[in-house]
């Protein structure tokens, strides 16, 4: 295992972090805070509780999910995104190290970047909304694996991107509506029938119900289930990641 | 020797269908310098980025300090540096943290001295703070070789290293590259001035077509293939050139002012023609020779095939 390469990677990846600290951190910081006053502390505080949760408590996973899922993709797209659009992709490939040293560099970075804006919002929320976490192990262990694996998925990403325009075409226009139609803001048992069936096959469910139940021991679907769809999905990234460096598509000729 | 590279019946057909390289052999050898010349899209870089990694080959075996390039591809790689033909940089990180970062990648621990004297040498130290989007198109390119040098490589590709510089940092890089060569590091380079490799190269690769046509030392190259001229400037005009001095094939300029004679520089004809001139009584006032250059010879081999 080409340890320093790790680190160099891992490090480089950070560093991009500290130099663009205002829109790396404090913008999405900024933009979930406004969803928590707005949603949260204002129109929040005219809603009825759901399933005996506040308002404002009930979209703290939600919400902190969101930004999860969008910078987790974001920072693993970019990060390999981007020495393919410059070129200096050259010196990744030319160096002695495996596909899964690349990986854990910049999908590490990706997460750790994530799981610490993660941290931050959940307790930027807490100076709007007051909410407790009912099993803080597995809130950890969903918090990691969203990380991880949607990292993965952006990183993915970023190597089928070939432009600017591609990069930024999944996150918009499928993960932040599937987001928003993923029980952020409501509890699926709300809708009627035929959109809860339908809202069934939207991923980000699974993934938002299990987060909540981590903070408050209900959600709308078994704990098993969100579990099992997180690693499902784990999985198949991590599968789909082989396959890219087996076959060298879009990086190797 | 033992070659330090040795490339054996390596071929490389893109998904497009496109053959780049076909049944390349080739051997170098321990610190020299060895110039691959070739026209645009002759598979140079191909070949190249194969040897580095960068691309998979279709067929063929790549052995760089006795380690396969696929089988034993960390032993390989961590002998080889690679300077690519583009300037791609890190444009917003400075010239100390991409260095220190290319030196991580390839497994080496942090050596804040290796990289000061790298730096150093390649005159960075005082940019060594700056970001790289700060500096000139001369100095991005020494920022790339100090990257390429960051590891410590005991063979370094340079593709192109003096494409778009001026005449002086031109100068400044054959320096740096005798110097590497000094320490023991094999340069492998490819360029499309011919004087270059003229003034640098230990050997010659001409590669056209994805084919190697030669691979050969310069001088024997140069002593191979070079026409030399002999050029007289008579003291009288001539009208004709005499039937006695017809097996020599010369040919005269139109004012008939020159006699201009072209010769292999291995032949002895040189002192029979001067004795024919003189049996003639024709006297000349001033005599020049001349020989081909590389970019003369590089030219005809690489017409001479279809």
């Amino acid at each position: 295992m080409n340890f320093y390469a790790i680190r160099a990677i891992y490090i480089f990846e950070m560093m991009r972090t500290w130099r663009t600290l205002l829109q790396s951190i404090v913008a999405p910081v900024m933009s979930t805070s406004l969803y928590f006053i707005v949603f949260g502390a204002a129109i929040g505080s005219r809603i009825a509780s759901i399933e005996g949760i506040s308002y404002g408590a009930f979209i703290v996973p939600g919400l902190t999910m969101l930004s999860l899922l969008t910078q987790s993709i974001s920072n693993g797209s970019f990060g390999i995104f981007f020495p393919k659009f410059s070129g200096t992709i050259y010196e990744i490939l030319s160096a002695p190290i495996s596909y899964r040293e690349i990986v854990i560099g910049y999908v590490g970075a990706a997460a750790s970047k994530s799981i610490m804006l993660a941290v931050i919002i959940l307790a930027t929320a807490r100076l709007f909304v007051a909410y407790e976490i009912a099993h803080p192990l597995w809130m950890v262990i969903f918090l990691f694996l969203t990380a991880v694996s949607f990292s993965l998925f952006g990183f993915i990403i970023g190597i089928w991107a070939d432009n600017f325009e591609k990069l930024q075409l999944t996150p918009s226009l499928i993960v932040t509506p599937l987001t928003f139609l993923g029980g952020s803001f409501y509890s699926i048992g709300m809708l009627p029938p035929f959109w809860r069936n339908v809202t069934m096959a939207n991923p980000i469910v699974y993934l938002v119900s299990g987060f909540r139940w981590s903070f408050f021991g209900a959600s709308d679907i078994n704990v098993g289930v969100s579990l099992g769809f997180t690693l499902g999905f784990l999985l198949l990234c991590l599968t789909t990641v082989w396959w890219i460096f087996k076959t060298g598509y879009r990086l190797r000729a | 020797m033992q070659p330090i590279i040795s490339i054996s019946g390596l071929g490389k057909r893109y998904a497009s269908g496109f053959k780049a390289l076909t049944n390349i052999d080739l051997d170098i050898y321990p610190g020299e310098i060895f110039a691959l010349l070739g026209p645009n899209g002759a598979g140079k870089t191909t070949m190249i980025n194969i040897v580095c990694g960068i691309v998979n080959p279709t067929e063929g075996t790549v052995v760089a300090d006795g380690h396969d390039i696929r089988k034993d591809y960390r032993a390989a790689r961590s002998k080889i540096g690679l300077v690519p033909q583009e300037l791609a940089t890190d444009a917003f990180e400075t010239v100390w943290a991409t260095v220190s970062f290319s030196r991580g990648l390839f497994g080496k621990p942090a050596d804040p001295d290796h990289i000061a004297k790298t730096l150093k040498a390649l005159s960075l130290w005082d940019k060594k703070d700056s970001k790289i989007l700060t500096l000139s198109g001369g100095m991005k390119r020494r920022v790339m070789i100090a990257k390429a040098l960051s590891h410590e490589p005991k063979i370094l590709f340079l593709d192109e290293p003096t494409a778009g510089v001026d005449v002086e940092l031109r100068r400044g890089m054959w320096e740096m590259v005798r110097s590497l060569q000094a320490t023991g590091v094999t340069v492998i380079l490819t360029t499309h001035y011919i004087d270059e490799a003229e003034e640098m190269a230990d050997r010659i690769g001409v590669i056209n077509k994805g084919e190697l046509v030669l691979v050969e030392d310069k001088t024997a190259l140069m002593n191979k293939f070079g026409k030399k001229q002999l050029t007289l400037n008579l003291r009288t005009r001539l009208t004709s050139i005499p039937a006695k001095l017809a097996d020599f094939r010369l040919e005269l300029s139109a004012d008939g002012s020159e006699l201009v004679y072209a010769f292999d520089p291995h032949d002895d004809k040189v002192g029979a023609l001067m004795k024919g001139l003189n049996e003639l009584h024709i006297d000349f006032t001033d005599i020049r020779t001349s020989q081909s250059s590389l970019e003369e010879i590089f030219v005809s081999l690489v017409r001479a095939r279809p």
